[in-house]
């Protein structure tokens, strides 16, 4: 009966050629289509496009952000999971289901919702303007606006698996008169890693693609504000397809790493599992 | 009272300034950062007034935007719903050779840039490209057209059903489908009666995400679309116009209304998830 079942037969080669149709027609031919455009041109051309004062500089920025981001994620986002899991205060549960808030809301709103707040016009923006600080239009407004895209990622990897934590090598380790911050460095954070790790790669890879909130919060300035994102769509709306394509093609490859890596970190989070 | 519960006392006192501090540290960094600008938007639009809020939503463009979020995003719960259930159940239910390699594509979607996705559907799409040509010979607008912007929403909201539905079908297993099987009931009479029933919470949250995804898209739908007001512009992208424009208040009431649309959406996605953990 189960080999009947688990036979291919009509029906199970039909969804498996639907599915095939599917993620063929929207990944793998695009990204086909991309690359085979990239290489047309010869790959001297796609380095000198990619090397290009302006888009190098955008390149640099938008990895400079991502870094800052992404450590600031790691830290900030393993003390809120911990406080989430482990203390008790109120209004703890409403503020646990608004962590997954920047997910839900559009991109654009949350840069209009920056302006408002932090624009030279607000009143915090016109306090900082006195002193020379500009948020709005300048590079600490993209660092603010991906700090907030990318909150809720490394509190939801690592939330889950602090909540499946048994306590008993901490109470262990306490019994023995180890400090909290000893237990937390020695026993809580090794276990913690790969979630951490999973987090700060998602972070880094919406940071790196990060379009929609960049552009209403730091504009398009070259040289000054420009990312990655920002620079391949002003070169779209020029038609240089030739200038669009060589920053795409690097981040598509970088996409490609970040999937690599979150992969193995999957792994090794599951070797983990096993080894307790 | 067993022995050492007043060591642990003596330590769970000593940690308490420290848990205190923490706490104190994580809500103020979590107001600041996420909750202050949204009460910023909502203080903005309180004070511009609710006349201004009513008539620069109700402008035909912003009317006609809103229509289009709408059809955009009913049109990726049919396709995506449809094709993700397909997806999962291949991935789960079937080995075949290159398996790992679509199940790696399948979160490509989420990794790759907005911006760069719609230019690969330029590519792709445009008059000289590999499809594009084919369509063009007939006549058939995709760019700057509404196939495209469907089909890049299609892209960015891909993953979320088959990602929400593939763990669901692993932990049901084979024994019920047989089950009905030995019973008699066919192929399709088990996946309604059976597999259905089983993946429908995830299934219903996968789909609530590919409601706030759509809603929200920007890059994508922005390049692959030229923004053409009346035509081709989405909520999000009359959003941007109107900010562009120096209409602020235009860009103000509108994404008012988007913050609350996905405020609505979180709201009834923390309820399904409890339904979906109960199961």
């Amino acid at each position: 009966m189960v080999k009947f079942l688990m036979k291919s037969n009509k029906s199970d080669l039909v969804l498996r050629s639907l599915s095939l149709f599917y993620l063929g027609l929207l990944i793998i031919l695009p990204i086909a289509a991309i690359m085979s455009e990239a290489l047309k041109g010869g790959l001297i051309n796609l380095w000198n496009n990619i090397t290009l004062p302006q888009a190098l500089f955008s390149l640099k920025l938008t990895f400079i952000v991502a870094i800052i981001i992404v450590f600031i994620n790691m830290i900030t986002g393993t003390a809120t999971a911990w406080v989430l899991v482990r203390y008790k205060f109120p209004f703890k549960n409403i503020m646990d289901a608004l962590i997954d808030l920047p997910f839900a809301i559009p991109t654009v709103v949350t840069g209009i919702m920056l302006v408002t707040l932090y624009g030279p016009k607000s009143l915090i923006g016109a306090f900082l303007g006195k002193y020379g600080i500009e948020i709005i239009f300048d590079k600490p407004g993209i660092v603010l606006a991906l700090l907030f895209v990318t909150f809720p990622f490394v509190v939801r990897s690592v939330q889950p698996v602090l909540l499946e934590m048994e306590p008993d090598m901490e109470e262990a380790a306490m019994t023995l008169g180890a400090s909290p911050l000893t237990i937390f460095f020695r026993i809580v954070l090794p276990s913690l890693t790969p979630s951490i790790l999973t987090g700060a790669a998602l972070s880094f890879s919406r940071a790196l693609g990060e379009f929609g909130s960049i552009v209403i919060v730091a504009g398009n300035i070259p040289l000054i504000t420009q990312v990655a994102s920002v620079y391949i769509y002003g070169e779209i709306e020029s038609y240089n397809i030739q200038g669009a394509l060589g920053l795409s093609v690097v981040l598509l490859i970088i996409s490609f790493l970040i999937l690599l890596f979150l992969n193995f970190l999957q792994s090794w989070s599951k070797k983990h599992e096993t080894w307790r | 009272m067993k022995p050492g519960d007043d060591l642990k006392k003596i330590i769970y006192k000593r940690k308490n300034t420290g848990k205190n501090i923490l706490t104190f540290l994580v809500v103020i960094w979590f107001i600041v950062l996420v909750m202050v600008p949204i009460y910023g938007i909502l203080r903005q639009v309180i004070r511009n007034g609710m006349n201004i809020f009513i008539t620069s939503v109700s402008t035909p463009a912003a009317g006609h935007s809103f229509k289009l979020t709408l059809l955009l995003t009913i049109t990726a719960i049919v396709i995506n719903t449809i094709f993700g259930t397909i997806v999962a159940l291949v991935l789960v239910k079937q080995n075949f050779r290159g398996k790992l390699f679509l199940e790696g594509l399948l979160d490509l979607p989420f990794a790759v840039s907005p911006v760069v996705a719609g230019f690969m559907f330029i590519i792709l799409f445009g008059p000289k490209g590999w499809l594009g040509n084919w369509f063009h010979a007939y006549n058939i607008k995709i760019i700057y057209a509404l196939p495209g912007m469907i089909i890049a929403t299609l892209f960015v909201t891909l993953p979320f059903v088959a990602r929400e539905v593939i763990p669901v079908l692993s932990e049901f297993g084979l024994e019920q489908e047989e089950a009905a099987y030995i019973l008699g009931a066919s192929k399709w009479q088990t996946f309604w009666r059976v597999t259905l029933p089983s993946i429908k919470w995830g299934l219903v949250y996968g789909i609530t995400l590919t409601i706030a995804r759509s809603i929200g898209e920007f890059g994508a739908v922005l390049v692959v679309s030229g923004s053409i007001i009346n035509r081709t512009q989405t909520a999000t992208l009359h959003i941007h116009q109107q900010f562009t424009d120096f209409n602020y208040s235009g860009a103000f009431s509108a994404a008012m209304v988007l913050a609350l649309l996905s405020f609505t959406i979180l709201i009834i996605m923390k309820c399904l998830y409890k339904n979906k953990e109960a199961q």
